[in-house]
């Protein structure tokens, strides 16, 4: 199980970068790190993963007593949280500037953006 | 050509990487330190169910603070760029009406959605869930609103204002915190009641609360600002 989540994970990083590195048109290259930033997540979820455990939330299933022998990891889950949150900051910045961008200059291809380049 | 074969290479490279950390993983059998720790511990010291959740509100609250900020200064720094020499353009186009089902639909899910955010940022210490996602749900509801009709605007007042109280609220239990508890943003100012009840885990679900109301806020004025750059 955990073996399939991660490989899933670094497959979707590998994707990401990949098209991330290949593309041109900027919206294609936000689409890119939001595919990579979700097998990030997904590599730590599973990193947090313990077989026969159960989720980290205390109830009549898992008493306060037994919870270390039957909960996996609360950690990864607590970060991922924070990754999640954050990485929806990072999109929306991005895809703020994809729109200014479009709007001064009028075009999505990276390529024909020259100002820095000499 | 050459980038490409530079891009295959790098990856390549990546590739070989995440594979012999995949063959090399063993997974724990054991929990760690820290997690031994947050296990044993929570129940008695927070009084949250939730582990996760004592865990980004207490224990590692003061990241969560760094995490809200983040998330305000996003949504500020989007307003400013979109903003900037933005000209309120005419109408130019008649929209057309969205569809009597995406009408109906909206009227009928945008209270249930609301109701289904504040359940799970009010339940945040004791189920899955808390304060980013249910001001994510709320913040969906915002989206449904504008799908529906993509010229509504929101009160960008009203937004401030409960984006402003709720992270002064953050801040204000933390340093109360510090002054009847055992440091800055310490959940123990408040009672933890009984184990399991809705009003326990000392002062987590209202700091929970507050920061979904702040999350939501802050997820609405995004779109309200992408939104409004449509020159439709």
């Amino acid at each position: 199980m955990d073996w399939i989540a991660m490989g899933t994970g670094f497959t979707l990083i590998l994707m990401g970068l990949y098209g991330a590195l290949t593309n041109r048109n900027i919206l294609r290259i936000i689409v890119s790190f939001t595919v990579a930033d979700t097998g990030v997540n997904l590599v730590l979820v599973a990193v947090g993963y313990m077989h026969g455990r159960t989720a980290p939330i205390l109830d009549e299933a898992v008493s306060a007593a037994q919870a270390v022998t039957r909960i996996i990891d609360p950690v990864p889950q607590a970060l991922v949280l924070t990754a999640i949150v954050i990485g929806l900051g990072v999109t929306a910045l991005m895809l703020t500037y994809a729109y200014k961008l479009y709007e001064v200059k009028g075009i999505l291809d990276i390529s024909k953006c020259k100002d820095l380049k000499w | 050509m050459i980038r490409r074969f530079a891009v295959f290479l790098l990856l390549l490279a990546l590739g070989s990487i995440f594979v012999n950390l995949l063959m090399g993983y063993v997974p724990d059998s054991e929990l760690n330190l820290t997690a031994r720790y947050y296990a044993e511990h929570t129940a008695q010291d927070i009084g949250a169910a939730n582990i996760v959740t004592a865990i980004v509100i207490t224990y590692r609250g003061l990241d969560t603070l760094g995490e809200v900020t983040v998330l305000f200064l996003t949504a500020t720094i989007i307003g400013m760029v979109l903003s900037q020499g933005q000209k309120h353009r005419a109408l130019q186009r008649q929209l057309p009406p969205s569809g009597e089902l995406l009408t109906t639909g909206s009227r009928l899910l945008v209270p249930l959605i609301l109701l289904l955010g504040a359940y799970v940022f009010l339940n945040g210490h004791l189920t899955p869930g808390g304060g980013f996602q249910g001001g994510a749900i709320i913040a969906s509801a915002a989206l449904l609103l504008l799908l529906t009709d993509p010229l509504r605007r929101f009160s960008h007042r009203l937004i401030s204002v409960v984006e402003s109280v709720s992270g002064l609220v953050f801040v204000a239990s933390g340093v109360l915190g510090i002054l009847y508890a055992g440091g800055f943003l310490d959940s123990r100012i408040l009672s933890t009641g009984t184990f399991g009840a809705l009003f326990s885990a000392g002062v987590i679900p209202v700091i929970y609360s507050f920061v979904g109301l702040k999350v939501g806020a802050e997820f609405t004025s995004m779109l309200t600002n992408l939104a409004e750059t449509e020159q439709s």
